[in-house]
């Protein structure tokens, strides 16, 4: 906000006084931050020329902002562009393409930077009106797309970028001289594939909801990745 | 490894660090941060591929309201200079980057703590308006985040010696390193478990287990699934009878108190 409270405020008095307000706990997804700025810088120019608009009314709706804008940055960023686009990318750069940094990068940040700027120009535009345009449907619509879209695509990494091979072996039969061995696995995979990688998934997600740390759990599936080899019941 | 590289070395894991806080260009995710330190020491495609590999892996590791998670920015620098100066081979680097994430975590923990004296120092600037020294102790306490990364990393890269990480990681018995690599398949379940707490939506759920199921038993491009969830997820929102109530009436309503909506994620 400093370059804002700079231009707008030439006394030191209003200075003091604005730079306190805005030197409190803000925290929103970086790529939603446009709007709450832009309509913030509105909000103090408006008080600068002198309108009516008292602290407490800036404050209360910078923050009353946060809640609804991470409900929508949180899924559409973190939940749905990035995994996709760094799922993308990871299986192009593992077969050694650069198309896959490049296309994460540049996409992700085109998205990004077109976010920050358009939420800006929005919030600087629409200053509190802004607040009755959110308080429609749209962010609520957007934030359900935007959720279905990432646990769907979920569904499919959990089922397609997870390897476990419970390479444990059930029976062995040998018709004709042809030996056919079967593993947990062959059965599992019968049954439905990918069985075993959603329910892994399933009792990480049990587990990190009962606030056991996510390194604590690497480390668990280390240790279990390292005797399972051992004992010959997981493979590569 | 020459001066020139070290001091690549040294600012290009600065950069990581502040990406790795800032959350904004992405520069701390392995897929850029392991491809560019490649470049720099001269392997550009091993790096690739281990930031391809650790990706996957960190796919889910992300910083949402306080909460801290495993630490990808210096998990990536450290693990690819091993990797390449010791010639070592992928899985033998997600068995390096997963100790250093949880190294870094801490120390991310630690530098957090020290910024909060920037934040002391910055209200008292306040009370003086004094522009300089706020904006200097802004960037400042980015600094912190940046040498949090670029210290531990700069020092591996000057101490190193193939020799070195060749026979620390050859004494590592083979059963380790082959049940690492098996690790490393189903480890991602952890970030997807993450990403999935924080988008969980009950009456949504569903979706996740169609993709679950309709993936495996049809062979589709990760962009074709996309563009499945695209539409499934458009034709969705159109038909949800919530957005149907609201007829005139209760627009008008929420007009005129002007009240914000309730985050239906947050409970």
């Amino acid at each position: 906000m400093i370059p804002t409270i700079k231009r707008i405020y030439k006394n030191k008095k209003d200075q003091v006084a604005a730079l306190k307000r805005h030197n409190t706990f803000f925290n929103v997804t970086p790529a939603f931050s446009g709007p709450v700025i832009g309509m913030t810088s509105a909000l103090e120019q408006a008080k600068a020329d002198g309108e009516d608009i008292d602290e407490a009314t800036i404050n209360s709706i910078k923050i009353g902002l946060m809640g609804p804008l991470c409900g929508v940055g949180d899924p559409v960023m973190w939940g749905t562009l990035r995994p996709i686009l760094a799922a993308l990318g990871a299986t192009l750069a593992m077969q050694g393409s650069w198309l896959g940094p490049l296309i994460f990068f540049v996409a992700f940040n085109a998205v990004r930077l077109g976010l920050k700027w358009y939420g800006l120009k929005l919030g600087l535009n629409r200053g509190l009106a802004l607040v009755q345009d959110l308080s429609g449907d749209l962010l609520k619509k957007l934030t359900e797309g935007a959720t279905i879209l990432g646990l769907f695509i979920m569904g499919c990494l959990v089922n397609k970028w997870t390897t476990i091979n419970i390479s444990l072996v059930v029976s062995k039969t040998t018709t004709n001289g042809k030996t056919t061995i079967t593993t947990v696995q062959n059965i599992l995979d019968e049954l439905c594939p990918g069985l075993a990688a959603l329910g892994l998934t399933l009792l990480m997600m049990y587990l990190l909801k009962k606030k056991v740390s996510p390194i604590v759990l690497i480390f668990i599936l280390f240790a279990v990745g390292i005797l399972g080899y051992a004992l010959g019941i997981l493979g590569k | 490894m020459s001066t020139l590289q070290i001091i690549l070395v040294f600012l290009w894991s600065s950069i990581v660090g502040c990406g790795s806080v800032l959350d904004e260009w992405q520069t701390h995710r392995p897929l850029i941060a392991c491809s560019v330190m490649g470049i720099i020491l001269g392997d550009p495609a091993t790096g690739l591929v281990l930031g391809g590999t650790l990706e996957l892996i960190a796919l889910g590791w992300m910083n949402v309201g306080a909460a801290q998670s495993p630490d990808s920015a210096l998990a990536s620098t450290i693990s690819t200079i091993l990797v390449i100066v010791g010639h070592q081979s992928i899985s033998k680097g997600i068995a390096i980057a997963l100790p250093v994430a949880a190294a870094g975590q801490v120390l991310t923990v630690f530098a957090r703590t020290i910024t909060v004296a920037f934040q002391h120092a910055s209200d008292k600037a306040v009370e003086n308006a004094n522009f300089k020294a706020i904006e200097m102790l802004h960037f400042s306490a980015l600094g912190v985040q940046a040498l949090r990364v670029s210290i531990p990393t700069t020092l591996v890269a000057i101490f190193v010696s193939p020799t070195m990480v060749q026979s620390a990681l050859n004494a590592i018995p083979d059963v380790v390193t082959n049940g690492l690599s098996v690790a490393g398949g189903f480890i991602v379940t952890v970030g997807y478990a993450m990403i999935l707490n924080m988008m969980y939506v009950k009456y949504l759920m569903p979706f996740f287990y169609l993709g679950f199921v309709l993936s495996g038993y049809l062979k589709l491009s990760l962009l074709a699934w996309g563009a499945v969830g695209l539409i499934l997820a458009l034709v969705y929102v159109q038909l949800d009878p919530q957005f149907h109530k609201t007829s005139g009436v209760t627009s008008a309503v929420q007009v005129s108190d002007g009240d914000l909506p309730e985050d239906e994620l947050e409970d």
